[in-house]
């Protein structure tokens, strides 16, 4: 008999962290594997390579628009109508330049809407549909940069807390379901998104071992967890610093 | 600007780095980024992988897996993958690397570019000798496929060309078939070279893998020769080993005088009372330094220099002695010393390494121009015994020692594309 894959979905599937988590969750086992991105040849280029690595697993691709709302809620209404569900990353994001949004409301606005209203509205329409099979997990990627707002940094950040601030209710609202929500903070990490970073010498964490800490979370069932984990520790210190201290603080 | 320095990390210099991670994109991205040179995973030692103050590009990210025929052991691939990343995945699927260096975190694209060898030479080549096609990205925007039939001269160009030729960007490799991850191996001490000949020779036809360590303090050259043959014993694979890290560099090197002469006493003592008959899984054999990350720390903050040499089979035996005395003479030596016997396998690359004969790899404390004095010395060895030194592992070698190492060489500039340069190709053929 052949063995029941778990159905699991990626938004934003060809994100550096995202295909990683996809890498290990398709070496334990065969799995059906959707994986939703922008760029239809990205994602033809990811499934290649996780179809080489699990030849026995399915893959879909699906190219959508990150932004419309009602595209989103027509795209997760017809994969959860299929089957059920058990894993939904949500995954997709882009690290902005902060001095142009500053300069360009366009810029702004476009940052805001991909990396804080999107990922909401696409963990809204889940969901929905996991709170009626009571069943599914749910994991978003948010950041350390939503804990408190820096200059450096501080439109990307405003969008990760909303997202931050979202997950937290979404969590109260599935409290005695058997949903579990996951929201991941990853810290710096090598990604083609922080390229510009490794050139001021910062240490970044390596997306391997971040995808590792998010695989493991969702099985788990964690609800909030820093990748890696020494950014809990480091980020309870810059939330708790006195405003005084933190404005002098060039970070 | 990213500090970025080679394996033998003798220097740490600023590049602008480029990362690719599409492949779609690089034809683009490379039209208006040269003069550069691919960089993988900087395991060469030397300078090849290195272009201080200019631009660099990062292959890591083309880190994707293409397709595989599992009937045909056909893996088309990136060029950025790891040999770990193919090993570890084919492995429990039947399916091997044919050739593999000494250690397995080096990207498919660098092992082609520096045409590596492994301790099965003498049955199965260079890794060169296992491509079936590769895909090049010109700066121009030219892209060419080739192989051993499709476009022949640019593909013997290319395996060995040291990215002269091109950025790899894609790689078709033909693996071999294996029962498992075991290996029957062997060790056996050795007196003197005369001795490790003969054991090279007896070996050559029952066992596929051969390589030895040698005491490079011994004046008579003892050594410990180790064999093994895949076998179909299966054991299961073992969980992963604890990894040991270099977790700093020291202020100076720990290969020196004090340490080296007991720690080559207390190796080669150790193997000699070794029981001799055992299985090996093949990550132990293929790349014991790969359990210590970073070991090139040890050298020290101004790090150490690799000599490797091949030398043809008639004046072997005497080359190696006369370079173990001039090692002798100068005080100076190396812990991690190898000596094998290549066969008569022709490389496909115009430049590769590996010739018929025997090859000696040493590595030295980077001790300025002292070492430099030193590896003329040497040098004036491997000239004269008609023999040849790697490029991958070299930082150092003058034009003639290059010229007379490499006759193909102006067949090769044929196919250079012009918009790439390193630190190596500016040292030795001027741009």
């Amino acid at each position: 008999m052949e063995e029941i894959k778990k159905r699991i979905m990626i938004i934003g599937a060809t994100s550096l962290m995202a295909e990683h988590c996809a890498r290990i969750w398709v070496k334990d086992s065969p799995v059906d594997l959707t994986l939703v991105g922008r760029s239809t040849q990205k994602l033809e280029q990811v499934a290649e390579d996780l179809k080489v690595r699990s030849p026995h697993s399915n893959f879909n691709i699906l190219q959508t628009d990150f932004i419309d709302p009602i595209a989103i809620r027509a795209l997760i209404d017809k994969f959860f109508e299929i089957g059920t569900v058990d894993i939904v990353l949500i995954a997709h994001g882009s690290l902005p330049d902060q001095n142009a949004c500053q300069d360009n409301l366009v810029d702004c606005h476009r940052e805001l809407l991909v990396n804080g209203v999107s990922p909401v509205l696409f963990a809204e329409a889940c969901a929905f549909h996991m709170q009626q099979s009571d069943y599914g997990r749910l994991v978003v990627i948010g950041s350390v940069a939503g804990d408190r707002g820096r200059k450096s940094n501080y439109i990307y950040g405003a969008a990760k807390g909303l997202v931050t601030r979202y997950v937290q209710g979404l969590q109260h609202r599935l409290a005695d379901t058997n949903v579990k929500v996951t929201l991941v903070k990853p810290g710096p990490t090598d990604t083609p998104m922080t390229a510009h970073l490794k050139s001021k010498n910062q240490k970044l964490a390596s997306v391997q071992d971040v995808a590792k800490l998010i695989v493991d979370a969702v099985d788990r069932g964690e609800s909030t967890v820093y990748a890696p984990r020494k950014w809990g520790l480091i980020m309870m210190i810059i939330r708790h610093l006195p405003t005084i201290v933190f404005n002098k603080m060039n970070i | 600007m990213v500090a970025v320095s080679s394996w033998g990390r003798l220097k740490s210099s600023e590049h602008n780095v480029l990362e690719f991670s599409d492949r779609s994109q690089i034809q683009n991205l490379l039209k208006s980024n040269f003069p550069g040179v691919a960089h993988g995973m900087g395991r060469s030692y030397g300078d090849v992988c290195l272009n201080s103050n200019g631009n660099l590009w990062f292959t890591r990210g083309l880190d994707r897996f293409i397709s595989f025929d599992s009937k045909t052991g056909k893996l088309i691939c990136e060029a950025g993958v790891l040999l770990k990343d193919i090993q570890q995945m084919m492995v429990p699927k039947g399916w091997i690397l044919p050739v593999t260096p000494g250690t397995q975190l080096a990207t498919v694209g660098g092992a082609i570019a520096n045409d590596v060898h492994g301790k099965n030479h003498h049955v199965l080549g260079t890794f060169g000798n296992h491509i079936n096609k590769i895909k090049l990205v010109r700066t121009n925007g030219d892209i060419i496929e080739c192989g051993p039939t499709l476009f022949p001269e640019f593909f013997s160009a290319t395996v060995g060309g040291f990215g002269m030729t091109g950025v790899i960007t894609e790689v078709e490799i033909q693996l071999r078939p294996v029962a498992g991850p075991w290996l029957n191996t062997e060790i056996i001490p050795y007196n003197d070279l005369d001795e490790f000949f003969n054991l090279a020779d007896a070996s050559e036809q029952e066992w596929e893998h051969t390589v030895s360590w040698i005491d490079c303090l011994s004046k008579k050259g003892r050594g410990i020769f180790m064999r093994g043959n895949h076998t179909d014993l299966n054991l299961g694979d073992i969980p992963n080993k604890s990894q040991l890290t270099v977790p700093f560099t020291p202020p100076v090197s720990l290969v020196n005088k004090l340490s080296l002469k007991p720690f080559n006493m207390f190796y080669y003592y150790l193997n000699k009372c070794h029981k001799s008959n055992t299985l090996s899984h093949y990550e132990s054999f293929f790349y014991p330094l790969d359990n210590l990350q970073g070991w090139n720390k040890m050298y020290g903050p101004r790090g150490f220099y690799q000599y490797q040499c091949v030398i043809p089979r008639e004046f072997g035996r005497d080359a190696i002695l006369e370079m173990l005395n001039q090692i002798t003479l100068s005080g100076d030596g190396s812990f991690l010393a190898v000596l094998k016997t290549f066969g008569d396998f022709k490389s496909v690359g115009m430049m590769s390494f590996p010739q018929s004969g025997v090859t000696l790899a040493l590595d030295f404390p980077n001790k300025g121009n002292y070492s430099l004095r030193f590896f003329e010395r040497l040098d004036a060895v491997v000239k004269e015994a008609t023999g040849r030194i790697y490029i991958a592992k070299d930082a150092r070698m003058s034009r003639d020692m290059f010229e007379s190492g490499y006759p193909r060489l102006n067949e090769f500039l044929k196919y250079r594309d012009s918009g790439i340069s390193s630190e190596f190709s500016r040292r030795l053929i001027g741009s």
